[in-house]
């Protein structure tokens, strides 16, 4: 298998990155079976402190939050995911569009962008968010499609810069198809700040519903997701109480994780030998 | 004039106490023949000291707050608002109406004609000075086809408004109400100049402080009223009143020193916070509860049965180590708080009984029914986790409740009266029927349980006008048991008023009515 | 450079096209929205009659095309109307609100850009080193943060355990510039740990990207210093998507504060919008739309230009 191939020549952070992410969706995966309570159940006092019981205390309402922690990175996770997926898929695929085709579909294409991305984000999120109520579904759509616009930027100007060279010159000569271009010679290409970007925006997603869920939109409680239990339980830092040092831990945890991998992604695809 | 003759003895010599004087002398009509040394509240141990400038960090402030007191809707507006301008009556600490504006008030028998006598030589902090017109204006801004205003519930009955001379006003009411005096008293109803053109601009009043700068929702200044006509009140040479939102941040503000007072403490935090040094905590009883309205107008909640086994469903004890940490009361399913006149402490607490809820849910035959219970965070802070804990309550006595998420925005135009079950609070009223008149009346425009039921209503009517305080009594307590055991509002918890403030300020008795010394703190407190 | 000229000047005329386009989309969304200015205000103690007439006294009862056209054309004339919530002018509310948030974002963006830029080459510079790999994890763990956990933090250690800054930026006029910049020192920190990842980390994705490519791999076979290459070979031809960065993050400084805002209770354009959005305030919502949504044009615009001119390729189109 071309990717055990690959893992073997991986150097060591990539490895410890991947072993990170693998914890997080072993943890996802597994929650019912690992998971001490269940995830909305209150079984003490507010903010104990951690102890063979809780592992990890308990939160602002009493509840276990090892098992919150669990059950976050299965909520959390797959939403940002899933959003990132998707608002990627979108950007991508229209940025790459707009750059190897040119003329007008790039002229409607990133007028309609610049519009959407005009329009503010905040606005944007308010009014989506109080007509459709906050179910998790509406959120991912209204993340994604305000993500795609980033995306789309970023893949039309690293796909412009991409257009002008040579090799794609001549793949037009040749009368190649816009899709194979588009497969063939801006993708790989235009891999390497691709990459970066999923990493950092899959993180920025994951900070975005949080600072929804601070404005009291997003994930709503009592489900558990990494973000709204960091700001649950935030206010009582200041009190020497860190109980939210945990989730927000664990949210550095995964995204650090991401990222090694990204670097490593970053490493084979610009072809640097060192 | 002989019955107060006998109040007058019996308050002096202590039979009763300063409150029951006053509410009965209230009721009779004879305000103004009470001798003022009655009044006075009993000196303070030490006498307020002038000067300082109070920083006040206030949740409840908007950026579309408006100086238009028709438009006034919580805390950093009422606070705002009573800074610059006065009411013809107040509430004192003990909950009793005492005269502001209005010097002396009284009644005709029936309670149906209230004649308020203004006080003489009041200015306005423009110069002019207090007359009945500036009364009237200010009154009917609330009234009439045109008006927005949020009083204008409570001032509907009021079926004429006359001025009688310079400085006295006269108000024929619909019906008789023996505490129309209380309603003079609220935040809405402050008095400006008549002929004001822009008072959602303008803040003239006549108040202890006035206005130097105004930005909604962020920050009102003002500065001492050299001309304050009231004695001994107003200490402070300057307010500045800063709305900050998010609760960590107003706590930090007070820890750091930035801001000396700050409302609404976060529960779950108030046990570290009393332990800094130099910050204390001030915590009142209100009125302030939450209910879970049911539309009993409305199948399966048309069933008493139905209601009773959701009202034994329910753990309020767990409710309110849970949601109030503590800082409250049980609720006993009436909206009557046990620190008002009429409470009536003799009906047993209502406790949490899944048997009892297993056999009223069987007897309505809805066993295994999901019940929705819809709720939003706007409805009250904790509200969702308050509804999820109901629901696990529930489950415990074989009864499923839905918990159904609504959004914040809307809660109030969308859900609240509109959905069968949905959860909400009430600040709560200074007296009983201004508080079953506003959502338990048939007739009652926010009788959020679409609840009618004869007896209560004809005693609610004939209590109004009642001034025999024992009868009165007996009807508000019968009134409670009424809506308790047949009502359609399960009231798990009151509220209390939690705030803290640096050690520096001092005050006497605070007041329960609203937050922050019934929203009268700038004028009452001051700096050691 | 004529041709740049003429597109410059067919990009402004479309950033106002936008700004129409905007301003329609944002009154048929707030159009659209349940409720009304009346219905939110008075909230739980609204009366059907009570909201009938504040419709009436704000002219709510016309239609819509009615009334988005008049707002219209008042706005080309400079009049941008007043709130539908409490009468005052928009200009009024909005401006001083306006100078807020370009200060703090002005302050942050002249620190967090520079740093970023100068990180980001170093990082390539010793790609792989120890240096490259501290300045990641710290840069990463930054932004793993959410931005109130890091101003909850920074407020726990620098205002309440070392009283150096204070916890709330209560700004005002009577201040002098070195005061406002201690008051807003704590928000300021915090976008700039924000912002500092995202940007630093695309200029080092760039320059290796561009490090590939056979140019530079000419220049090194030339025996041209590493540092060298980076700053004069490699950094130049990598500008395109670093200024695409800077730019996306700068408008975010602007646009996208408001979480910062909340916690530091600064009087931003954010809590304006949050809560003229919630009370249905078209006017305000209108208004404070589209400046956000110029700053975001203009951004994007200057960020193509540059592109642009900093691209020889692209300068000299085929």
């Amino acid at each position: 298998m071309a990717f055990f191939k690959l893992l073997r020549q991986s150097p060591l952070s990539a490895r410890i990155g991947l072993a990170m992410i693998l914890i997080n969706i072993a943890a996802a995966i597994f929650v019912p079976v690992i998971a001490p309570y269940s995830e909305t159940e209150i079984v003490g006092d507010i903010w104990l402190t951690a102890s063979k019981d809780h592992l990890l205390g308990t939160d602002h309402l009493g509840r276990d939050m090892f098992t919150r922690l669990l059950y976050g990175a299965r909520n959390t996770i797959a939403i940002a995911f899933i959003t990132t997926l998707l608002s990627f898929l979108v950007g991508t695929i229209c940025g790459f569009f707009a750059a190897t085709l040119g003329g007008w579909t790039d002229l409607t294409l990133s007028r309609i962008i610049d519009i959407l991305m005009a329009f503010p984000t905040l606005i944007f999120a308010l009014m989506v968010l109080s007509v459709t109520g906050t179910s998790i579904i509406a959120l991912i759509f209204v993340i994604a499609l305000l993500d795609s616009t980033r995306v789309y930027r970023l893949s039309r100007a690293v796909a412009m810069d991409i257009e002008v060279m040579e090799f794609v010159e001549a793949a037009k000569l040749r009368g190649e198809r816009i899709w194979w271009l588009m497969r063939h010679e801006i993708l790989p290409n235009a891999m390497p700040p691709l990459v970066a970007e999923f990493g950092l925006r899959f993180c920025f997603i994951f900070l975005f519903i949080a600072a929804l869920s601070f404005l009291g939109l997003g994930i709503q409680p009592p489900t558990a997701d990494w973000g709204g239990m960091v700001r649950e339980n935030a206010g009582a830092i200041t009190f020497g109480i860190f109980t939210a040092l945990w989730p927000a831990g664990a949210i550095a945890f995964l995204t650090v994780g991401v990222n090694l991998i990204v670097d490593w992604f970053l490493h084979i695809a610009s072809g640097l030998k060192d | 004039m002989s019955k107060l003759k006998e109040l007058e003895a019996l308050f002096t010599k202590g039979n009763i106490t300063r409150r029951e004087f006053l509410a009965q002398a209230s009721a009779l009509g004879l305000m103004a023949a009470v001798s003022p040394a009655l009044l006075t509240t009993p000196a303070q141990a030490a006498a307020p000291k002038k000067g300082g400038r109070l920083r006040l960090g206030i949740a409840g402030g908007s950026t579309t707050d408006s100086l238009d007191p028709a438009l006034f809707e919580d805390a950093f507006m009422q606070n705002v608002g009573w800074q610059l301008r006065n009411c013809l009556v107040e509430i004192d600490a003990d909950g009793n109406p005492i005269p502001e504006l209005a010097k002396s008030w009284e009644s005709t028998p029936d309670a149906s004609k209230w004649i308020f006598k203004l006080r003489k030589g009041v200015e306005f902090h423009n110069g002019k000075t207090l007359d009945a017109e500036d009364v009237v204006f200010s009154i009917n801004h609330h009234r009439g086809k045109d008006s927005k205003s949020a009083a204008k519930g409570i001032v509907d009955p009021i079926k004429e408004i006359k001025a009688d001379g310079k400085y006295s006003v006269v108000f024929t009411l619909e019906g008789g109400n023996a505490d129309f005096p209380f309603i003079m008293s609220d935040y809405h109803l402050t008095i400006f100049p008549a002929g004001t053109a822009n008072i959602a601009k303008d803040g003239i009043g006549t108040g202890g402080y006035t206005l130097v700068s105004f930005e909604p929702g962020v920050r009102a200044l003002t500065k001492r009223n050299p001309n304050y006509w009231k004695e001994g009140r107003a200490h402070f040479d300057e307010v500045e009143t800063i709305g900050i939102a998010d609760t960590s941040a107003r706590t930090n503000a007070l820890k750091t020193g930035q801001i000396d007072f700050i409302n609404r403490c976060d529960l779950k935090t108030v046990h570290l916070l009393k332990r800094v040094p130099g910050i204390q905590i001030i915590r009142v009883t209100g009125t302030r509860h939450y209910t879970m309205p049911m539309r009993t107008d409305t199948k399966p909640f048309d069933n008493n049965d139905v209601r009773l086994a959701l009202k034994y469903a329910i753990d309020r004890e767990q409710m309110l180590k849970l949601i109030l940490c503590g800082y409250g009361s049980v609720g006993n399913d009436h909206p009557i708080a046990p620190s008002q006149r009429y409470h009536a402490s003799e009906l047993p607490q209502r406790t949490f009984d899944p048997d009892k809820a297993k056999f009223h849910m069987n007897k309505a035959g809805l066993e295994g029914h999901a019940f929705k219970l819809h709720t939003s965070d706007a409805a009250f802070g904790g509200a969702v986790d308050a509804a999820v804990l109901y629901k696990e309550h529930a489950a415990k006595a074989g009864i499923k409740i839905d918990v159904v998420q609504e959004p914040k925005d809307g809660y109030w135009s969308n859900v609240w009266l509109k959905k069968p079950w949905c959860t909400c609070y009430w600040s709560g009223r200074a007296t009983e029927d201004w508080m079953f008149s506003t959502a338990y009346a048939a007739d009652a425009k926010w009788n959020d349980t679409y609840w009618k039921h004869d007896r209560f209503n004809k005693l609610l009517k004939a209590a109004r006008a009642e001034i025999d305080d024992k009868k009165r009594r007996e009807m508000y307590v019968e009134c409670q048991k009424i809506v308790r055991d047949e009502g359609g509002v399960v009231i798990p918890a009151f509220k209390d008023y939690v705030e803290a403030a640096t050690s520096k300020l001092k005050f006497t008795k605070v007041a329960g009515n609203w937050e922050q010394d019934g929203q009268r703190c700038c004028e009452r407190w001051w700096f050691a | 450079m004529d041709s740049l000229g003429t597109m410059v000047a067919k990009r402004v005329a479309f950033g106002l096209l936008t700004l129409i386009i905007i301003s329609l989309l944002i009154f048929l969304g707030v159009e659209l929205l349940p409720g009304d200015v009346a219905e939110a205000i008075l909230g739980q103690s609204a009366l059907p009659e009570t909201v009938e007439a504040f419709r009436r006294e704000l002219k709510l009862n016309l239609p819509p095309h009615i009334r988005y056209f008049t707002w219209l054309g008042d706005f080309f004339q400079g009049d941008f109307g007043t709130s539908l919530a409490n009468g005052r002018p928009i200009a009024d509310l909005i401006g001083w609100r306006f100078a807020n948030t370009m200060f703090l974002a002005t302050v942050a963006a002249l620190i967090a850009v520079p740093v970023s830029i100068i990180l980001g080459i170093l990082a390539a510079l010793y790609r792989n080193s120890l240096f490259d790999r501290i300045i990641s994890m710290v840069t990463l763990s930054t932004i793993s943060f959410p931005e109130f956990f890091v101003a909850y933090i920074l407020i726990a250690l620098l205002s309440v355990q070392l009283i150096i800054f204070p916890s709330i930026s209560n700004i005002n006029e009577q201040m002098s510039l070195l005061e406002k910049i201690h008051a807003i020192f704590l928000p300021c920190m915090t976008l700039t740990l924000v912002v500092v990842a995202h940007m630093m980390r695309q200029t080092r994705a760039a320059i290796i990207n561009i490090m590939a490519s056979p140019f530079i791999e000419m220049a090194r076979l030339k025996g041209i210093k590493r540092m060298r290459i980076i700053v004069l070979h490699a950094f130049p031809n990598a500008l395109s998507p670093v200024i695409n960065v800077v730019a996306i993050n700068l408008a975010y400084l602007v646009v996208g504060v408001v979480v910062v805002e909340v916690v530091f209770v600064y009087p931003g354009l954010g809590q304006l919008l949050v809560d003229s959005v919630s009370k249905r305030d078209i006017p305000v919502v209108q208004a404070s739309g589209l400046i956000f949504a110029s700053v975001y044009i203009g951004l994007n615009l200057l960020a193509d230009v540059l592109s642009i001119i900093s691209n020889p390729r692209l300068r000299n189109p085929r």
